[in-house]
């Protein structure tokens, strides 16, 4: 791998497989420009009620505790003892659910239930009056787990941030935690509660902890700037007070819808690299995916091109190989043949011939496979071209490369091409095909589309997952949309940072 | 008739030379690279040039493209150009000046000399003679759909021998039909490919490779 700026950024994450929603794309109409901009404000609405269920989750116990302490009434039980109840039934389903779910279990739903007790407990504490649900025996029971079930969800809303930044922007923040032990035998729960301590002793906790309260206190800031700050510059003003106190506010309420469409952009930008500095996987993590990433795609690869040598050993074995043995024979048998019997023998030689003919077929079928020859002459886009030339279908190929990608990464590329398109000859009955290839931001990228009638599905296909595996050892990712009915299209990227000087320059013969 | 050789492979140079010779051809140049190739024929124009697409020192398509050059430099000069493997790619490059006098074949078909020896011929009469296998692939690319798919097997036969450079006497031998009968096919051929007929052999050929091309 070469080392560069590419490669440095693929240490962080791979390459998006799909359009991010809120990423401002080159070349983006109109129409996509203006749903980005009213989707903002909803996505941040979203953020905002996230950041305060976390926050009430997290004050529940805490409340409690303080609630007892300022309640002070020495009544066993018998405050609220039916928020009690009802607190304690909530918290007891929760915290199985929030465990299986921290293990790895579960999804995004379930999460969502975590911050329930801890809402309620934050809720009952603050606006009922009296002591705390249940009295002292009750908080002595209540707030430690309230408290651990807070935890989780903090851990639940810091991985709905990472999500939401993967989908909005695209790049995706990868998991921080340490990877789950593991699973060794035994009872699901105990490995649930074991990877519960494991994650309470792991760092990343703090990052979350600090995450949800850093987010909390600024829009706990937003919030009295917005309150106080019309007010405020009212106060400024020449005489001590400029207008009615309405005037300001009323002029921020009319002007705060094209504030918020103006604003939550660049709020959710700002989101989304606090996030990835924060709440994103420390180096050494970063680290440890890359070695894991890199020893399953080597494992792969060496399989593969084991596999390979053994296909080219037996196609030369049963293909040339004899063919050139019974030329031999062939020749031999004629040799002895000439004095008695030349009609024979002659027909023997044309036998041989024919062999030979064959032979260098076989041959050439072979290199083809292994390394096509104009790949090598001409370089990815006219091979691409010369492969599509031989399709039975209209293929319009287009682009340039300014430099030729390095050999590897250009014949891996070639040959995912190359099975694409068979795809499409095999499965798609299409009329029409397009291929563009082009070179930006250190990456080779190459689409491939047909006019077919899609519903082809990298799940499904052994052919596009291959294809995935295989540009996986390059780091390259395919992404494939196929809706029925078609179009289908395929994208895929690879990264190459330095591409080697261009040797052979086409411009003589185009 | 005088031919030039460029071959990187001593053997088959060698090889080629001997057997030029033996039909009566007079080689005025054997050399081994596109370079030499170049200087050889501005010194000596000869009737047809015969070119290995894979030459020193890059061996990769220098044969090809000292080829164009020389075609651009020496306008009508007749090349057949030779080659491990056959591409459409390259054989719409030779092409693409629709001037003919153009060959491109396969080495395998050095092995039966007469057949070479009359592309040989053909192509330095300002005729074609493209590989079986060339032909085939723009069959197979226009097979699907298309006036093509809706002529009859033997048509098939008859344009894809004519589309190799063939004419209508030798269509006839290797068919083993009349020259009349193929005479027949060929009008039903561009009839249905809606193409101009055409006398001469040669614009007939360059405009069926042109149509399959498209």
């Amino acid at each position: 791998m070469n080392p560069g700026p590419g490669s440095e950024r693929h240490l962080v994450e791979p390459a998006p497989a799909f359009v991010p929603e809120l990423a401002p794309g080159p070349g983006a109409t109109f129409g996509a420009r203006l749903v980005r901009t009213l989707l903002a404000p909803f996505r941040l609405a979203y953020l905002l009620t996230l950041t305060a269920a976390a926050l009430a989750a997290l004050a529940g116990g805490p409340v409690l505790v303080w609630r007892r302490l300022a309640g002070g009434v020495p009544d066993p039980l018998g405050d609220h003892l039916h928020l009690f109840l009802g607190l304690l039934c909530a918290l007891i389903p929760c915290l199985v659910w929030g465990a299986a779910w921290a293990s790895g279990g579960g999804g995004r739903a379930a999460g969502a239930v975590l911050t329930l007790p801890g809402v309620l407990a934050f809720a009952a504490a603050t606006f009922y009056p009296g002591g705390a649900p249940g009295g002292s025996h009750g908080v002595v029971l209540l707030a430690p787990l309230l408290v651990l079930l807070g935890l989780l969800a903090t851990r639940w809303a810091a991985s709905e941030h990472r999500r939401c930044v993967e989908r909005w922007f695209g790049r995706p923040i990868l998991d921080p935690y340490r990877p789950l032990p593991d699973a060794g035998p035994g009872n699901r729960i105990v490995r649930s509660w074991a990877a519960v301590v494991d994650w309470l002793t792991d760092v990343a906790l703090l990052r979350d902890l600090a995450w949800t309260l850093g987010c909390g206190a600024t829009v706990a800031a937003g919030l009295v700037l917005l309150a106080f700050a019309p007010g405020l510059l009212n106060h400024l003003g020449p005489n001590g007070e400029f207008a009615k106190p309405w005037v300001p506010y009323g002029l921020a309420l009319m002007l705060s819808p094209a504030l918020v469409l103006w604003g939550a952009p660049l709020v959710l930008d700002l989101h989304a690299r606090a996030a990835r500095t924060v709440i994103g996987p420390s180096r050494e993590r970063q680290l440890a995916a890359r070695v894991q990433h890199l020893s399953e795609t080597r494992a792969e690869t060496i399989d593969h091109s084991a596999a390979e040598l053994r296909r080219i050993e037996r196609d030369l074995h049963d293909g040339a190989q004899a063919r050139l043995v019974a030329l031999g024979m062939a020749l031999n048998a004629a040799e002895q043949l000439f004095d008695a019997d030349p009609a024979a023998a002659r027909a023997l030689v044309t036998e041989a011939k024919g062999a030979s003919a064959k032979a260098l077929g076989e041959l050439r079928a072979l290199v083809c496979g292994i390394h096509p020859p104009v790949l090598a002459d001409r370089g990815l886009v006219d091979a691409v071209q010369a492969l599509a030339l031989d399709l039975p279908l209209h293929v319009q190929v287009s682009g340039d490369l300014e430099d030729r990608p390095p050999r590897a990464v250009e014949s891996a590329a070639y040959f995912a091409v190359s099975e694409l398109l068979a795809n499409t000859v095999k499965h798609a009955r299409a009329r029409n095909g397009w291929i563009e290839i082009g070179h930006t931001d250190g990456m080779l990228r190459i689409v491939v589309g047909d006019d077919g009638r899609g519903d082809a599905d990298p799940a499904r296909g052994s052919g596009l997952r291959g294809i995935e595996r295989r540009l996986a050892a390059f780091d390259g990712v395919l992404a494939v949309s196929s809706p029925v009915g078609g179009p289908t299209i395929a994208s895929l990227e690879i990264p190459c940072a330095s591409p080697s000087p261009k040797t052979s320059s086409s411009s003589a013969t185009a | 008739m005088r031919v030039a050789i460029a071959e990187d492979l001593f053997l088959l140079r060698d090889g080629l030379t001997r057997l030029l010779q033996a039909h009566g051809m007079e080689v005025t140049a054997a050399v081994e690279n596109g370079e030499e190739l170049l200087a050889a024929l501005r010194a000596d124009r000869p009737d047809v040039a015969v070119v290995d697409v894979r030459l020193p020192p890059g061996f990769t398509d220098e044969g090809l493209r000292a080829a164009l050059t020389a075609r651009q430099e020496l306008p009508g000069l007749p090349v057949l150009v030779l080659s491990q493997y056959v591409e459409q790619l390259y054989a719409r490059e030779l092409l693409a000046d629709g001037s003919g006098g153009v060959g491109y074949l396969l080495k395998d078909r050095v092995l039966d000399g007469s057949q070479f020896v009359d592309a040989v011929r053909r192509v330095a009469a300002g005729g074609t003679a493209m590989d079986p296998e060339v032909i085939g692939r723009l069959l197979t690319h226009n097979a699907a759909a298309g006036p093509v798919a809706s002529l009859t097997p033997r048509e098939r036969e008859v344009l894809a021998l004519m589309a190799e450079g063939r004419s209508n006497a030798a269509i006839a031998q290797q068919l083993v039909i009349t020259e009349r009968a193929v005479a027949k096919h060929t009008a039903s051929i561009f009839v249905r490919l809606d193409l101009q007929p055409s006398d001469d052999d040669n614009r007939r050929v360059l405009a069926v490779l042109a149509y399959l091309n498209g």
